[in-house]
């Protein structure tokens, strides 16, 4: 443990140690109303009736029990269905990612093409290119595919193409296999194995921990789109969970009550991802930040 | 640059020098196979850059000069979409209110961030407690952060009036009425996101060599003045880094002026829903909205390249 701004010394001050225990309380508490608090009151809210949910002032802890809002959400709403498109969209959108990147990525670090580092500075240069600039085109490009001609609208291409043109994955994962060395592939090589061979059984092993980033990333990032979906999927049927809940809130008659049980629907698998990879997103985070 | 794997050649030719021509157009056959090889590894990455990044820019800034109606092909119509933006007053509000949000998420969300992260380094318990609170709000989808603040907000029994209520205070009409739409919108934004820039400040924080502030210490210097003379000058980078990704992650607010107030509000519709009414809502004018957005692009651009080179100076 490093030292900060204040020294152990001076916090076993009997004063400076009453004032860090009376600041960590206050901070404590103050993080539970403004962070948590209102996840607990969208949770609660989910299991009152109507009535109680209008009441002014509001109760704290519901006085009903409903917890039938979450299966009317469930199933009224058609939450099921919107749910099982995000999952289908996230993780097929997580696959297409990876294997486009990856090899991307691979042929980049390890079979070195000429032009390669032309290529690599054009995918990083679309990363200082804004969503915003692109929206229209972009648009108008998965209405009607180039060259092929087919319109993707309301597929799940839409969302799985351009999510696979990821400038920042490749870059990971390039300077990840950079550090694999050569060596290890050429007796891999001198053994008999290919270059798809080597990828699969040299490589990809060894990259687990950047593999994992990447996913965790991929598919947190699928779950929280919400502008790009609204765009390019706008049949009913196809829409993934956000965008749903946009409409309905925007349109239909839900009560309240169900509309907070959908959002808790909507939060739940992003809590369970951030709980259980909590290590990795938060390095790769501060990873991204050192490295700019 | 494109010179990578040409070293060995030269090597064979010096050891073996008979052997030297058909060891190399034999090396110079593999080449060529590795390098089709490489290229077929990377095919589909190339055309999903060149359909979803590449072409659109180009394709945006040509629909910019152009009129597309849908019933004949586009055509050319030079300044004219650009003549039309500037006719439009809502054009001049967007911006004022996308200016506005970015000015106000600056003052809330880059210093509030930062009051957090030196803070919470300071603690030495819970800290698990405070890493999870802070960033919990960046994982959830916005539609659901915004939504469940729609509720927050509502004027009749929203929590915060009620709260407020409680308290004895005025209430507040928040994004319904013009002067508290704005600061309405960049509380929900911040709260949604300052977790993320929070833990990037905590990372540099946990990098500052200890010995600084021993040295400082024994200097006779306060917290102060630790605060300012050391911690400060130490995240200086990581701050500029922050500032200019929070300029352009603001300059593109979408989801909430959207959902909280609508399309059509022009008390706080910014650049980004504009470019979403014009191409899909009211206009259907794809041309006028590529030209905003190439004008967004513009002044993002010039933010990016201060970004750069900040970066790339931070890495020599």
């Amino acid at each position: 443990m490093t030292r900060t701004l204040i020294s152990d010394a001076e916090l076993r001050r009997p004063r400076t140690r009453a004032a860090y225990f009376a600041v960590l309380a206050l901070v404590t508490v103050l993080f539970g109303l403004v962070f948590f608090f209102p996840l607990y009151w969208m949770a609660s809210s989910a299991l009152k009736t109507p009535s109680e949910f209008a009441l002014s002032p509001p109760t704290f802890i519901p006085e009903s029990f409903e917890p039938g809002n979450y299966a009317d959400a469930w199933s009224e709403m058609r939450i099921a269905r919107y749910f099982a498109n995000t999952a289908f969209y996230a993780l097929g959108g997580w696959l297409v990612q990876l294997v486009v990147d990856v090899a991307v990525a691979y042929a980049l670090s390890k079979l070195r093409p000429v032009f390669g580092r032309l290529v690599l500075g054009l995918m990083l240069a679309s990363l200082m290119l804004p969503a915003a600039a692109l929206l229209v085109p972009a648009y108008l490009t998965v209405s009607d595919v180039p060259i092929v001609g087919v319109n993707l609208l309301n597929t799940p291409w839409a969302l799985w193409l351009p999510a696979a043109a990821n400038a920042f994955n490749i870059y990971v994962l390039k300077r990840f296999f950079d550090q694999i060395p050569d060596d290890l592939l050429d007796s891999a090589s001198i053994d008999g194995a290919g270059r798809l061979r080597i990828l699969w059984s040299v490589v990809l092993p060894l990259s687990r921990p950047v593999l994992g980033v990447v996913s965790i990333f991929a598919i947190i990032g699928i779950w929280k789109d919400f502008l790009w979906p609204l765009l390019v999927l706008q049949d009913p049927e196809k829409q993934t969970l956000s965008v749903a809940l946009s409409r309905l809130s925007n349109t239909s008659q839900v009560p309240p009550t169900e509309m907070m049980a959908g959002l808790v629907i909507a939060s739940i698998p992003m809590i369970v991802i951030f709980l259980i990879f909590q290590r990795s997103i938060v390095g790769g985070l501060s990873a991204g930040a050192m490295k700019g | 640059m494109a010179v990578s794997t040409t070293a060995k050649p030269g090597v064979a030719r010096a050891g073996r020098p008979h052997h030297a021509r058909p060891v190399r157009t034999g090396r110079r056959g593999r080449k060529v196979k590795d390098n089709l090889l490489a290229y077929a590894f990377m095919a589909a990455g190339i055309a999903c850059f060149a359909l979803f990044s590449w072409y659109p820019l180009v394709r945006g800034v040509i629909l910019s000069f152009q009129q597309v109606n849908f019933v004949t092909d586009p055509y050319w119509v030079g300044l004219d979409n650009f003549r039309a933006l500037f006719d439009d007053p809502l054009f001049w509000t967007a911006w004022k209110n996308t200016l506005v949000f970015t000015g106000l998420a600056l003052i809330f969300g880059y210093a509030v961030p930062l009051g957090i992260a030196v803070l919470l380094n300071e603690l030495r318990h819970f800290k698990a407690y405070f890493r999870v609170a802070v960033y919990l709000p960046v994982m959830l989808p916005p539609i659901v952060v915004v939504l469940l603040w729609k509720y927050f907000y509502d004027p009749g029994n929203g929590l915060f009036n009620t709260l407020l209520r409680g308290a004895h205070l005025p209430e507040s009409q928040w994004t319904q009425s013009g002067s508290t739409a704005m600061i309405s919108l960049v509380l929900v934004s911040t709260w949604a996101n300052l977790g993320g820039a929070t833990l990037m400040y905590l990372a540099a924080l946990q990098g500052i060599p200890g010995e600084l502030y021993e040295a400082a210490e024994l200097d006779g210097a306060s917290v102060w003045q630790r605060l300012r003379h050391v911690t400060l000058p130490q995240l200086r980078f990581i701050m500029l880094v922050l500032l200019l990704i929070q300029i352009i992650a603001t300059m593109q607010v979408f989801i909430e002026p959207y959902q909280l107030t609508g399309t059509t509000n022009p008390d706080t519709i910014t650049v980004m829903v504009l470019i979403y009414r014009y191409a899909f809502t009211v206009n259907h004018d794809f041309g006028l909205a590529a030209a905003m957005s190439v004008l967004l692009f513009v002044v993002l651009a010039i933010f990016s390249a201060i970004y750069l080179r900040l970066t790339r100076g931070g890495e020599r």
